[in-house]
């Protein structure tokens, strides 16, 4: 089958799809967006994480042909332009929130939305949003950290300070 | 001067030099999901791979019919034993595991066919398709079975077995000294605990899976494009099978999604290019979760058998342990993690009279081999527990006793060998004891139950949660150990670009997450006095590494990447004393300049250069170590030491069983931090697949059948399950180290798990000799 939607802003056309093909696999091995990981496909760790239609889903438990028409936002679309990062990626390199680095797509879409419906979360705000992506690296100390600075470089208006 | 710093200025050390916390090369390209993992490569007329696992963890093959499965549209190749060009066998230590079935299959999963096709789904169906006849047997699986082979069978046919493997046994380790433990020994002792404990099989669970792509060279070889923690050691054990010379056969490192041990064997790398080989099409392979959890080794279960005696006032005076490892189906690193459970099983304290065994056994069940902390975390279990129960016997504190009996630098370890370089391990005790408790649990003003056991299941407001504080500490090795020449490799170059001087870091280390190239990075600029380094793409035309694992990266390869460019900068200073009749012997490099003490800045670096690159490969090897005296145990068999202290505290709901971690500290003696951000998030990952370990981690076996292969089923710590980790920091030198340095990544896997068992055995007064500790543990229903 042919599904047509909407990523990251652009119009894009996936050919070919098979009926069983996840949204994962179809933004991963046909449109070139690789960037959402594909660590257990069963939905438990969160690192397939993408926004539809703004509302996070874990993309590996949505069926590739329930996106026609409309809206996905990835990792790779979560930056403005080509050099700029959003805060929370900036924050998640200044922290050392990053190590392989391989749940990082999942937990940078989470925390996104996290801070875009509260600006300034608590501890048990942030652990209990982010539960649902694993990490094997960190110890989520350092995510934790890197939510923290982004969130308060949110609210100063300053999205580059680094303050570790 | 106007525009010119003077000299103090320049001679500050470049903050993203060692010691500086500069951000990872790699990371925003993490940030932004353009960093290629394995399992991200794409290749024009790519095709699939996957295998056919058995469902059986012992069974004869009778036959296979792949007839059926080669018929199907999209299938392009169909492949089984009889289908390998080359050696049949493969291994990291022993080469006992065929790269594909034949005759049997020995534990559940193992690979019996592969099918390359255009989609997984094709493959998928088409080994559906594949007819395998199986004559079950009875699995060999517990420790009775494998100690008794005439009765229950042999894992190998006994005449099959290699290294030192006979009966069922993989490798065993004695370790005695001082008088041993006999009665006389036993009679000189006050007290004495004695414990039987068990370790459940641990997962390594790296969140990125087994993958890779190979792709047919025109030469006849193969280009690997892998996941690996070890390239040189993958290409050893690949080009055999593929029957091809190991430099027909080209690895460069792909994105690693962490590693943890279970990257050490080989995955999928010999399948992948044998379908390419056979199919002259570049062949993608991507485990599933499910896959992985049969793909990859796991964390040896041990069962351990520990006694203590000592003094009335605390000296320890004997110990005796037995470690009985299960190794499952294959060797793996079996032989190196006994060697690891004996020599380090008394952990960091000082015992006149020690008799040690530790054993693994070959069975039916999942094969075991490295996992980070590799056989000194089981052991670690085992001794902590004892001093928590002999301090309970003398009345006395269990950090004080366990400072009483700490060794320190001059101690003997029962191995023989003398600790040359700084143990601070009652100091770190200290440390964790000294840091301020966190705030005690006040369900009256304030509660969120977030923060309580069962957290977002609202299975308490407050009722029945008890707390306890638990301490442990622990005692690694770094680097390979037993007389292994454990070297690594680096070349760097420099030149200048654009008007800068560049070095460029080229290694065979992968970087596995842990932070490698951010370290080489650093070297290079403190030793070259540049600001730009580039990391050259990790791969097989350079020399070896050796592995990503046994917390030796840093040592190894950081001491190759300072050696090559302590080289390049020797060049440089003859080019300049060739040139100028320099006669200083007081030279360095420093903000892109050569500066002399005395004389101050003499040239930049651009101009001295000029069109020249200085290119250097050196190698570097660690101060040779000896294997273990088979009988005793005796001999320098360890590179370096390392320590790790962690005070835990819980809540633990004793209705329900339900145990929420408050706190977890750590103290760790580093030597040097080349990196405190990266050195700090080792030690924070590490702890918490220490708590995994403690309190949810196990695969569970039945008959050797695996039970929960999925991230549904084998729980790994969410943000929800961690608590807080605040981290003190030790920098004592290690003298024969480069920079002093210390590994760092084992050591808090292995204290951080007898800690929390502490905290809730604290909290309840259970004993609780199993890890993990399972809610009917502590409710003993």
């Amino acid at each position: 089958m042919r599904v047509t939607f909407n990523a990251n802003g652009r119009p894009v056309e996936a050919d070919d799809v098979w009926e069983g093909e996840s949204l994962l696999f179809m933004l991963r091995e046909r449109l070139g967006l690789p960037g959402s990981k594909n660590a257990c496909e069963q939905g438990e760790c969160g690192s397939c994480t993408v926004y539809l239609d703004g509302a996070p889903v874990c993309s590996c438990l949505v069926a590739a042909g329930q996106v026609q028409d409309r809206e996905v936002r990835t990792v790779e679309g979560l930056a403005d332009d080509e050099n700029g990062l959003d805060p929370v990626q900036q924050a998640f390199i200044d922290a050392g929130a990053v190590q392989c680095g391989f749940c990082t797509p999942g937990l940078l879409v989470q925390t996104h939305d996290l801070l875009e419906r509260e600006p300034q979360p608590s501890d048990n705000d942030i652990r209990e949003a982010l539960s649902g992506n694993l990490c094997r690296c960190t110890g989520y100390e350092k995510i934790m950290d890197a939510v923290r600075l982004a969130s308060a470089r949110k609210c100063s208006g300053n999205s580059s300070e680094v303050s570790r | 001067m106007r525009g010119e710093k003077n000299l103090q200025d320049i001679t500050t050390a470049h903050p993203d030099g060692i010691g500086g916390s500069p951000l990872r090369p790699d990371g925003t390209l993490k940030v932004r999901g353009e960093f290629a993992y394995s399992s991200d490569l794409w290749h024009e007329d790519m095709l699939w791979g996957m295998a056919l696992r058995s469902p059986h963890a012992h069974a004869r093959i009778l036959s296979i019919d792949t007839t059926e499965a080669l018929t199907q549209p999209g299938v392009y190749a169909v492949m089984t034993h009889e289908d390998i060009p080359g050696s049949k066998y493969y291994g990291l230590e022993i080469q006992d595991q065929p790269a594909l079935a034949f005759g049997k299959v020995r534990y559940h999963g193992e690979a019996v066919a592969i099918v390359a096709a255009d989609h997984p789904e094709t493959a998928r169906r088409a080994l559906a398709k594949i007819k395998v006849e199986y004559e079950v047997l009875p699995p060999i699986t517990t420790e009775e079975h494998c100690q008794n082979p005439e009765t229950y069978g042999y894992v190998h046919e006994p005449h099959e077995y290699k290294g030192h493997a006979s009966g069922n046994v993989v490798h065993s380790q004695k370790v005695v000294s001082g008088l041993g433990v006999n009665d006389d020994v036993r009679a000189m002792a006050d007290v004495v605990v004695v414990g039987e404990y068990e370790v459940g099989m641990q997962d390594q669970a790296f969140l990125g899976p087994e993958s890779g792509l190979a792709v047919p060279a025109e030469d006849g070889g193969i280009d690997l494009y892998i996941a690996t923690q070890w390239l040189h050691v993958d290409r050893q054990q690949v080009a055999p099978v593929l029957g091809l010379p190991e430099n027909k056969v080209r690895l460069t490192l792909a994105g690693v999604g962490g590693a943890f041990g279970g990257r050490e064997d080989l995955s999928m790398q010999i399948h992948a290019c044998l379908l390419a080989q056979r199919t002259g099409k570049p062949v993608k392979i991507v485990y599933s979760r499910e896959e992985s959890f049969f793909g990859h080794v796991h964390r040896h279960p041990a069962k351990m058998r520990y006694e203590h005696g000592a003094t009335r006032d605390g000296k320890l005076v004997y110990m005796e342990a037995r470690i009985v490892l299960d190794g499952g189906a294959y060797a793996s690193a079996s032989p190196a993690v006994v060697g690891n459970a004996s020599s380090l099983s008394v952990g960091p304290y000082e015992v006149p009279n020690v008799n040690v065994l530790a054993i693994a056994y070959y069975s039916n069940n999942p094969s075991c081999g490295a996992m980070r902390g590799f056989g000194a975390v089981q052991a670690c279990f085992g001794y902590e527990t004892q001093l928590d129960r002999l301090a309970a016997e003398l009345g006395m504190d269990p950090v004080e006793l366990r400072q009483l009996n700490a060794v320190s630098q001059g101690s003997h370890l029962p191995t023989g060998q003398v600790i040359d370089a700084p143990a601070p391990v009652a100091e770190l005790l200290q440390k964790v004891k000294d840091l301020p408790l966190p705030p005690p649990l006040d369900t009256e003003h304030h509660l969120d139950i977030r923060e309580l056991p069962g957290a977002l299941s609202n299975t308490s407001h407050g009722e029945g949660i008890v707390r306890g504080v638990g301490y442990a500490v622990g005692l690694k090795n770094v680097g390979f150990s037993e007389g292994f020449d454990d070297y690594s490799t680096a070349r760097v170059r420099l030149e200048v670009i654009g008007g800068e001087p560049v070095a460029m870091v080229h290694t065979a280390m992968a970087e596995v997450g842990q932070g490698g190239v951010t370290v080489h990075g650093q070297i290079a600029r403190t030793e070259l006095g540049v600001e730009r380094v580039t990391i050259h793409p990790a791969n097989t035309e350079v020399g070896s590494a050796g592995s990503t694992s046994a917390s030796r990266q840093t040592y190894m390869t950081g001491g190759a990447v300072k050696l090559a460019a302590e080289a390049v900068r020797n060049e440089l200073f003859n080019l300049g004393r060739s040139r100028y009749g320099w006669t200083y012997n007081d030279l360095s490099l420093v903000g892109g300049k050569v500066v002399s003490a005395s004389a101050g800045v003499l040239i930049p670096i651009v101009d001295l250069l000029g069109d020249q690159a200085i290119d250097l490969t050196r190698e570097h090897h660690h101060r040779p170590t000896v294997p273990f005296d088979k009988e005793t145990g005796q001999g320098f068999g360890h590179v370096q030491y390392t320590f790790c202290a962690h005070r835990a505290v819980v809540d633990v709901d004793v209705e329900l069983g339900l145990v929420k971690v408050v706190e977890l500290a750590a103290a760790q003696d580093v030597g040097k931090a080349l990196n405190p951000l990266s050195v700090i998030g080792q030690i924070q990952g590490g702890s918490t697949q220490g708590l995994g370990l403690a309190v949810m981690e196990e695969i569970i076996t039945k008959d050797g059948k695996v039970r929960n292969p999925s991230f549904t089923d084998y729980l790994i710590p969410t943000i929800l399950d961690t608590p807080p980790q605040p981290v003190e920091i030790m920098e004592l030198a290690d003298p024969n180290a480069p920079y002093g340095l210390r590994g760092v990544g084992e050591a808090p896997t292995l204290s951080s798990t007898p800690a929390i068992v502490s905290a809730i055995r604290a909290a309840t007064g259970l004993a609780l000799n199993r890890v993990p500790v399972r809610p009917e543990h502590i409710t003993g229903t």
